[in-house]
């Protein structure tokens, strides 16, 4: 296959998986916490079941009037939902689908990109929080800020147990040597993976910084039509991320029966599952409160993933 | 010209560019998202160099963490939209001071390093940088995480007076139970 055409498949299909997996993940989640709460959910638009209701919020998202509040600062407030959307788009292009190469883009660190690029999406935080000129937006951004700040430490203890007991930084890498017994070994370090990504992506339970019933929306409050649409595309791409992510660093990616031909599928299947558990956790688990939120973060998932550090070393130099 | 001379002449403008504009830029936390944008063009001159696992460190931690650290403490002091006029900054010596400083140091390192050819570096593969960080230079290492812990205990007995504070006098001290009252449980 000539270059051009190599890189233009790889392009084309991460931005099939960016445009589609986020809406399936919506339509899940719309679909999902009705049943779960006992009702049917949106079932009108599309005839059959309510499929195209994300479409058709899509469609009024874009029709509705571009307001920004008096006294915010335009450039910033405009900006800020990009740089939200954005990083996601850049770790889609990292995360290993199947075997033989089957990753936009394979790189020796990806796993230290990852986590790298994850820390910028407090910056949209802020940016959204501050230029939005309310002091709910603000009381949320600082919320977010802090909370984001806290979890990245376990989240990035956690990838680097898994990084040590495989010996490399390659995302595709750490999946070629990953052996079922991991799932025991790894164990801590992938609930506190998945746990602190949660609070990364601000999901409920860890939606403190958006507070529905005492900050209006956070950060968002002020937000209306695309760019609105933006931050929500933004809060389910980071749901593929962090399934993707634990998929690949702790459920052993595309290992499986038939995996040299059906690995791809092993890899999404473990992402829609773990899609399904963040959406179970959300109509589950009430609110964390501030206090309990960063005391969950410091005092039970940091030394957690320490610990985890430390068993790693120890089997690993025994191995 | 190669393309990578092309790049780090682009991101070195942008670069100094945002940097210029975070010391002149009159509105507060704007300064602080032109250091991300200065930092970020900073990470890509590493990149483009070759030295991908600095690239990433500096993205991490600068912009992950430095700067929203900084944002976040003057978001929580005093953070106006749009310009602060009040602020104390004489332009004129400043401006000459900076720009002084800046053009001297340039002349000086085109000075230094005009006649000498150096052989291209490897590229700063993890393995790399772990390896030398880990063997070379592994008591410097050290002794830099001896300072920050150190830093880190000194952070906590400053924002910590119960820790290691003599006995007040009684009057006093019935002053320091009411605080300790105050604050939520």
């Amino acid at each position: 296959m000539p270059l051009w055409l190599d890189l233009l498949v790889r392009v084309v299909a991460v931005m099939v998986g960016f445009l589609v997996l986020p809406l399936l993940v919506g339509q899940a989640e719309h679909k999902v916490m009705a049943h779960m709460q006992g009702r049917v959910g949106p079932m009108y638009a599309g005839a059959f079941h309510g499929w195209a209701q994300l479409v058709a919020d899509g469609v009024k998202f874009v029709q509705k009037e571009d307001v920004h509040p008096h006294g915010a600062d335009r450039t910033v407030f405009r900006l800020a939902p990009i740089v939200a959307l954005f990083p996601y788009l850049i770790i889609i292009l990292t995360i290993p689908l199947g075997p033989n190469g089957l990753v936009a883009q394979r790189l020796d660190i990806g796993l230290f990109l990852v986590l790298a690029i994850l820390g910028i999406g407090v910056v949209a935080v802020l940016m959204s929080a501050w230029a939005s000129a309310n002091k709910y937006s603000l009381l949320g951004g600082l919320r977010g800020a802090a909370q984001l700040l806290g979890y990245e430490l376990p989240l990035v203890l956690a990838a680097a147990s898994v990084a040590m007991a495989a010996g490399t930084l390659s995302l595709p890498g750490i999946v070629e040597v990953w052996r079922p017994w991991w799932l025991i070994w790894q164990a801590p370090a992938a609930l506190v993976f998945f746990i602190a990504g949660l609070a990364e992506i601000r999901r409920p339970p860890f939606d403190m910084p958006i507070a529905d019933s005492e900050l209006v929306f956070g950060y968002m409050t002020e937000y209306t039509g695309l760019r609105f649409a933006f931050f929500l595309l933004a809060e389910y791409v980071g749901i593929i991320v962090i399934a993707g992510l634990t998929t690949v660093l702790f459920l052993g990616g595309w290992h499986g029966p038939f995996a040299d031909q059906l690995g791809w599928l092993w890899t999404l299947l473990k992402m829609g599952v773990l899609s399904f558990v963040i959406i179970w956790f959300r109509v589950t688990y009430p609110r964390l409160r501030e206090d309990q939120l960063q005391r969950l973060c410091w005092l039970i998932l940091v030394p957690v993933s320490l610990a985890q550090l430390v068993l790693t070393v120890a089997v690993k130099s025994l191995l | 010209m190669t393309v990578a001379d092309i790049l780090l002449l682009a991101l070195g403008a942008v670069a100094v560019g945002a940097g210029a504009l975070v010391v002149s830029s009159t509105h507060l936390v704007r300064s602080g998202l032109y250091l991300v944008v200065s930092l970020g063009a900073i990470a890509g001159l590493y990149l483009v160099l070759g030295a991908e696992l600095v690239a990433w460190v500096q993205v991490l931690v600068y912009v992950g963490a430095v700067v929203v650290l900084l944002l976040f403490a003057v978001m929580l002091t005093r953070a106006p939209i749009g310009p602060s006029t009040d602020l104390d900054r004489p332009p004129g010596p400043s401006a000459l001071i900076g720009a002084g400083v800046g053009l001297g140091l340039a002349a000086l390192f085109v000075d230094a390093f005009r006649w000498i050819e150096f052989p291209r570096a490897d590229p700063g593969t993890a393995e790399q940088v772990g390896r030398e960080v880990f063997g070379t230079w592994v008591l410097p290492f050290e002794v830099l995480s001896i300072l920050l812990l150190s830093a880190l205990v000194g952070a906590i007995v400053l924002s910590r007076p119960d820790l290691g504070a003599r006995p007040a006098p009684p009057a006093a001290e019935e002053g320091s139970g009411e605080q300790e009252a105050e604050v939520p449980a």
